[in-house]
């Protein structure tokens, strides 16, 4: 009846992750019992669970990153502290426990952490960018976020039921077949995959068609911002790279549930098959993060030195440049596994390529500075500070990309500091720039200043100080995932890099105070003309937080910097643009459909991890009754009347007006 | 308008971000050069080379990264918004000299880096042979759940988690795995390789002088992987004949002493045996003695296996 699933699946003996979820728990239910007290539920439900709204959508993507970012770090805590006791000592975690937070640490940064962070910014932005009204596929958007929170949801019920995979973020066979791998905890990690594979995918298709096909009357390609094109970049390459991921699990899936060869050595089979196909999708998959995070920056740094971004065209290609080669350089994973020179020669020259693109990228990120005025805001700090690291990130890239260097660097924790040191810079580092500067947008106050800028230097600091010690470390020879070690000379850096773990959670905690005394104080920190940084491009030019239809009226788009244009004449005239004729607006309507989808997708999966088959069916039966009845909907869409749509824009109107006059009496004194 | 609350972080900013890198990569260099365990510290030719390209690649990238990080800084301070001295031109956004050189210095950066790696890539292939006069020693690898058996099928013996190899031969490594993956490596020797099933990897290696290192596996292959660390004894040539003769004595390698081996478990000290099975390696290659029975049977209680994590290795 309930497949392999039994008492004996709950860790009792295991006190750290029972406590953890015990408190969790409590923590979910405690909120989940007020929102119910204070009769919020339906509010929930009808303004957010059941939303097509791509800013609504957009918000609870980064929220799930926000609180995953958390939960992975909390995993590099324990990691970090462990390794600090396991000198010629058994540590605190015994291994098949730390092998499962490692594992998990991976997997929810990447899967959990940053994808839903970067496409939750995504999916917020790039329609007001382009001066739109929506995504493509409003409902189908929904359907994405709610399946990427199942995935989340079943990585984390693996906490308590059953177990997490110990074989790494990347779940490499023969390690993760079932001979080496008999317990659940490679298929939750493959089941929840698969399912926020699918939301991801999406997602990718959903951004791709609104990019190309739904922008603002006027807005030409080489007219849209920064951020839309590396949106455009990252999707195209979610559209071609999950597909491989979803086809490698799905073979992965069928060597462990039906005894299929594809990568068990035997019968033909091949491991190094599973490491092609994985990093194939693997290395796109950190210019999926990294593109929309350089489009972040290229916004941050144009707003706050107050200029165009400098070399908007040579951007353009090298994000291009950047997007066709991150599919060229796979092989560089594994130059250990013995190629050979000519293979081993050209990955590691085509890796070095990309340093090319990216490198253009960074000195157009200074030269955006060079003659302007900066202002240094949390964004902008943020920003600066991913000039300056990330560029060490780069150097041991390029280290490690030639071949005899990576002979003795793979895996270790040199490495491991690589890509932290990149992956922070860009992607955290970006996340957090674009939380700040979106921030206001999203719900019409800015965030508080002095703890916005204390989690910034609290997390910079952190950050040099945690992974130093590792790329030292990883130079005297210590590999990555060692549960304990008795090597003298690594023990000091060891323990200086969990000093630096302690930092980076004043960083943390900042962080959330930040967003705590900002909600407290939102009446003073209240933006009301919907431009608190002087910003250039169209989401500036709609009311914060903007109305469901965004613009009351599409905006027409007649150069680069559609909003600075707009703006600039505003001043000049010391008038706002004519008033438009206004029209009703057609907005799609709420639909429960994603919610109930990723609630059957969360029975299938946790039913195919214990082999619960007839619950499984069950679910697939449910999501597939979902979608018909999605299909055979009447109604579509709702009208707004055209006199509340004037209503709406007038208040905008009148306080832009308002800060227009203010503006002018301040130059006039 | 708002970045005027920021002033006093700002010379902070100029100075706390640039410090810490710089002074860590000078301190690591001092540091690492001197070091026992250090990668730079090569007792070999190949990590000698290796040790080479890092240190000549680092100088190279070290002299674009350090003044675009001083360059970064020094553009955000001169042009903050509350310096009158610096002259705002808020409409300036294209130079093609600028971008001319802006795409030329990384561009010729990677053709001069990408020599190298062309160059190193085949010069120190792991399968390529060394320059010696001395005929190669030769050692069959094999990773196992979770130690290391190391054959000598010229000498007839083989250790357990203790590599002993003498100083100034070649040693041909071929390598393979009874399970998992690993990936076999002696730091200051130089390259690693995986060790996989079904598949055997190449693998040249030299020790200068005698000594001991410090040799583990860097792939992850399960609970017991810490344990995959082992010591290499570099020694002379005559205390590795004593050490054969030695090992002679032991009891002998045949397929039921490997299928023992091959259960999951950690061996607490190395040991030798005395003579080898013919053929043996060969089978373990071509899969017809059976793979590592992995966790199901592992342990003869069928619970998991118990690996007890502990200082020693």
């Amino acid at each position: 009846m309930l497949g392999k699933l039994t008492w004996s699946a709950i860790p009792f003996d295991q006190p750290i992750p029972l406590v953890a979820a015990a408190l969790v728990g409590v923590v979910l239910l405690g909120v989940i019992a007020w929102v119910a007290v204070a009769g919020w539920l339906p509010y929930l439900w009808r303004e957010w669970i059941t939303s097509v709204d791509h800013k609504r959508i957009g918000v609870m993507y980064v929220i799930l990153g926000l609180v995953m970012l958390i939960r992975g770090f909390s995993d590099a805590i324990l990691m970090r502290s462990h390794q600090a006791l396991a000198y010629n000592a058994p540590g605190y975690l015994p291994p098949e426990h730390y092998d499962q937070i490692f594992s998990a640490h991976g997997t929810i940064m990447i899967f959990f952490g940053a994808m839903p962070f970067m496409i939750g910014l995504m999916n917020f932005v790039v329609p007001l960018q382009l001066g739109v009204r929506d995504v493509a596929f409003p409902t189908l958007n929904s359907v994405s976020f709610w399946l990427t929170a199942t995935g989340a949801l079943l990585v984390n019920v693996s906490l308590v039921v059953g177990e997490f995979a110990r074989t790494g973020w990347w779940p490499s066979p023969p390690l993760s077949e079932v001979t080496y791998s008999p317990g659940v905890g490679v298929d939750y990690y493959l089941w929840a995959i698969q399912i926020s594979g699918i939301g991801t995918l999406m997602s990718g298709i959903n951004l791709v068609t609104t990019i190309l096909k739904m922008r603002a009357p006027g807005m030409s390609y080489l007219r849209m911002p920064m951020f839309c094109w590396t949106a455009l970049a990252s999707n195209m390459l979610i559209i071609a790279a999950f597909p491989i991921l979803t086809a490698t699990l799905a073979m992965l899936t069928l060597d462990r549930y039906l005894g299929f060869h594809f990568f068990t050595d035997e019968a033909g089979g091949n491991s190094m098959l599973f490491m092609n196909l994985f990093w194939a999708w693997g290395h796109p998959e950190v210019y999926i993060l990294a593109l929309p995070a350089y489009g972040v920056f290229s916004e941050v740094i144009s707003t706050f030195s107050g200029k165009p971004l400098f070399a908007y065209r040579s951007m353009v290609w090298a994000t291009l440049a950047i997007c066709l080669l991150s599919f060229m350089v796979w092989l560089h994973h594994f130059f250990t596994m013995g190629p050979g020179g000519d293979v081993n020669g050209v990955f590691g020259i085509t890796s070095m390529i990309i340093a090319v693109p990216t490198g253009v990228k960074i000195f157009d990120w200074m030269f955006t500075m060079y003659g302007g005025r900066v202002r240094f805001t949390t964004p902008m700090l943020w920003s600066v500070a991913f000039l300056v690291t990330f560029v060490v990130g780069g150097a041991t890239g390029v280290l490690l990309a030639i071949p005899p260097a990576d002979f003795v660097l793979h895996n270790s924790l040199f490495l491991v500091a690589h890509f932290h040191n990149v992956m922070v810079s860009a992607v955290v580092f970006a996340a957090f720039a674009g939380y700040t500067y979106w921030f206001p947008k999203a719900f019409g106050f800015t965030l508080d200043e002095w703890w916005g800028k204390a989690a910034f230097w609290f997390s910079l600091v952190g950050y040099v100080w945690v992974f130093t010690p590792l790329y030292v470390v990883g130079l005297l020879g210590m590999t990555r995932r060692l549960q304990h070690f008795s090597v003298a000379e690594w023990y000091p850096w060891i323990v200086a890099a969990s000093l630096g773990v302690i930092v980076m959670v004043f960083g943390v905690v900042c962080q959330v105070v930040q967003l705590v005394v900002s909600i407290r104080r939102r009446e003073q920190l209240r933006d009301v003309t919907g431009d608190p940084w002087d910003g250039r491009s169209l989401e500036w030019a709609t009311a914060s937080p903007p109305p469901s239809f965004n613009f009351a009226v599409m905006p027409r788009v007649e150069g680069e910097e559609a909003y600075w244009a707009i703006k600039q004449r505003a001043r000049e005239q010391a008038r706002l643009r004519e008033e438009p004729d206004y029209e009703p607006v057609e907005m799609p309507l709420n639909s429960p459909t994603g919610f109930v989808c990723a609630f059957f997708a969360t029975l299938v999966g946790f039913a195919m991890i214990w082999h619960i088959w007839w619950l499984a069916a069950l679910g697939l039966a449910g999501a597939f009754a979902t979608f018909v009845v999605f299909a055979w909907r009447d109604r579509v869409e709702y009208e707004i009347p055209a006199d509340a749509v004037a209503r709406i824009n007038r208040r905008n109107r009148a306080s832009r007006l308002e800060a227009l006059q203010q503006a002018r009496r301040k130059e006039a004194a | 308008m708002r970045g005027d609350a920021a002033r006093p972080q700002r010379r902070q900013a100029r100075v706390s971000a640039a410090l810490p890198h710089l002074g860590a990569i000078a301190a690591a260099g001092l540091v690492l050069s001197g070091c026992q365990m250090s990668l730079l510290n090569a007792k070999g030719p190949v990590g000698s080379d290796e040790a080479n390209i890092l240190i000549v690649a680092s100088i190279i990238m070290l002299a674009i990264i350090v003044p675009t990080m001083i360059g970064t800084l020094a553009f955000a301070w001169w042009f903050r918004a509350s310096n009158t001295r610096a002259h705002y031109r808020p409409d300036w956004a294209f130079s093609g000299k600028i971008e001319l050189v802006i795409w030329s210095v990384p561009f010729l950066t990677i053709v001069f880096l990408g020599g190298i790696a062309w160059i190193g890539a085949h010069r120190l292939d792991p399968a390529v042979p060394l320059d010696s006069d001395r005929t190669p020693l030769r050692v069959q690898v094999v990773s196992l759940d979770w130690k290391w058996l190391f054959l000598y099928p010229d000498q007839q013996v083989a250790s357990v988690n203790e590599l002993v190899v003498p100083a100034g031969t070649p040693v041909q490594f071929v390598l393979t795995s009874s399970s998992v993956w690993n990936a076999f490596f002696v730091p200051r020797l130089g390259s690693m390789i995986y060790t996989m099933r079904g598949m055997t990897s190449q693998l040249n290696l030299m020790a200068d002088q005698e000594g001991t290192l410090h040799g583990l596996s860097t792939h992850f292959s399960g609970d017991g992987f810490p344990h995959m660390q082992f010591p290499v004894r570099a020694v002379s040539d005559t205390a590795f004949a004593g050490w054969v003769q030695g090992a002679k004595g032991g009891p002998r390698l045949d397929t039921a002493a490997y299928g023992e081996l091959a259960r999951q478990g950690t061996v607490d000290a190395p040991r030798t045996y005395g003579s080898l099975e013919p053929g043996l390696f060969a089978r373990i290659v071509d899969q017809t003695i059976p793979k590592g029975p992995g966790p199901a049977q592992g342990a003869e209680t069928g619970a998991p296996p118990t690996v007890k994590p502990k200082g020693g290795s």
